[in-house]
């Protein structure tokens, strides 16, 4: 496909890990903020062809992972109930949530459906007038868009019965917050290019001065990948700190502006916990007091309950970029996919799912 | 989850008020897709598509300058 295969070239990918080896002298180490990312960089061995002097971190970019508990708790506590049919992308189906997850609602009888994009679910609430269709949206920036259409779409077709369940966080202030953090290695960033797709990357502008880090918006094909890691090299062997686009073919630094214009009516910041990290101010968007009437929390009244993490779980450490997965004692053993433990390894998408899919054991 | 693909836009099949809607064709599979947030698309077109909706329209310029810069890394090999 157009866009996609040139991006795996086995001979480009060699051409730029030869280069990223000629470039680097000292140590770094370098987060990719995309749960996409990290997948691409395991499942090509990314990992393994730059030099050992670069170590990759892999950073807390996967919405289905840091989506809390409490959250999937009020999901299943809505999807549970007779006259709604709960929709949500079919990552978040087997996220466990206290005690069970959505899959086990559905085999109990609940009506439970996956959907391909939140319209869809808008569609249902149409052909279904006497049903409560509810929709589970979660997602960074670049599924905030699709989320927020699906609430004007409702508004504009006069539905009543249409409600969605908002729990999306934002990319600058995790940056932030890892960045902050007195514990923090991190010294540059592959930011995630489809969140930049729609929000432009200005925002982290400030950031990568006020803490002097290289930051770099970059793809997800392996060209893409390196060519991100090698730019980012670049700026930290010259001491530099920009913001540089490698996936200019998709963003631009001003993003997205109509889908900009629809998120700014639709949502506004509030903050937000985060599985495995806990409360970060201002890292996540809400419902307006405008489209509050869409608010599944508010309409199906459900409460804010806490679940912690189990104690042995370093899930926190790994999306802060402090600890990669293979130093839990847990990976592999006790916490493996089909029974996670934590917030790395209930997607597909997390640093710990990846790592042990791809057999990165050591 | 902030999974993209790119695809050709192959038709515009619905452009009224908000919502403009067309068909993508990724490599022989063709979508339905939402195009409200890439209002200019025309077709032929190449699209990054995200949850049903268009999120950009791929850039061929940029597109192009990734290689024309591997290239340059080439063309350095060989002034060595
Ligand atoms: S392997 Fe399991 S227990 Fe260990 S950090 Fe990852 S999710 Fe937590």
């Amino acid at each position: 496909m157009k866009y996609l295969e040139q991006y795996r070239d086995k001979n480009l990918v060699l051409k730029l890990v030869d280069e990223i080896h000629k470039t680097t002298t000292q140590p770094w180490t370098i987060m990719e903020m995309c749960g996409g990312q990290t997948h691409s960089i395991i499942r090509y061995g990314i990992d393994k062809l730059i030099p050992n002097k670069i170590r990759l971190v892999h950073g807390p970019g996967c919405p289905v992972c840091v989506t809390p508990k409490e959250m999937i708790d009020k999901a299943l506590d809505i999807a549970a109930q007779e006259d709604v049919i709960f929709t949500s992308f079919g990552d978040m189906l087997r996220v466990p949530g206290t005690h069970e997850d959505l899959f086990s609602i559905k085999a109990q009888g609940g009506d439970v459906r996956i959907v391909y994009s939140p319209m869809d679910a808008v569609a249902l609430a149409e052909k279904h007038p006497d049903r409560e269709v509810v929709f589970f949206g979660v997602g960074f920036e670049t599924t905030a868009p699709a989320n927020a259409m699906a609430v004007v779409a409702a508004k504009e077709k006069g539905l009543t019965n249409f409600s969605v369940l908002i729990s999306h966080v934002l990319v600058p202030p995790a940056i932030e917050a890892i960045l902050k953090s007195d514990r923090n290695e991190v010294q540059g960033f592959l930011a995630a290019g489809h969140v930049c797709t729609i929000m432009g990357y200005e925002e982290y502008e400030p950031l990568s001065k006020k803490y002097k880090v290289p930051i770099v918006v970059t793809g997800f094909e392996p060209v893409d990948l390196l060519q991100g890691i090698l730019m980012t090299v670049k700026q930290l062997e010259e001491g530099r700190f920009d913001v540089e686009n490698q996936y200019a073919r998709s963003v631009s630094r001003q993003g997205n502006d109509p889908a900009q214009h629809v998120l700014k009516d639709v949502f506004r910041v509030i903050p937000r916990k985060w599985r495995g990290i806990g409360e970060i101010p201002m890292s996540g968007w809400g419902l307006t007091e405008k489209y509050s009437k869409y608010d599944a929390e508010l309409k199906f009244g459900v409460i804010d309950t806490t679940a912690e993490e189990p104690a042995d779980c370093i899930s926190g450490e790994i999306l802060m970029g402090h600890k990669r997965p293979n130093e839990c004692p847990a990976f592999g053993t006790s916490c493996t996919p089909e029974s996670p433990f934590g917030a790395t390894m209930v997607s597909a998408e997390g640093a710990c799912a990846a790592y042990y899919k791809y057999h990165r054991l050591t | 989850m902030c999974l993209g693909i790119p695809g050709e836009l192959i038709e515009i099949t619905q452009n009224v008020g908000l919502i403009k809607t067309g068909k993508v064709n990724f490599g022989g599979i063709i979508k339905g897709v939402n195009l409200s947030y890439t209002p200019e698309a025309v077709v032929g077109n190449y699209l990054i598509v995200h949850v049903g909706f268009a999120i950009s329209i791929v850039d061929e310029t940029e597109a192009k300058k990734v290689f024309d810069y591997l290239k340059e890394i080439d063309g350095l090999e060989l002034n060595e």
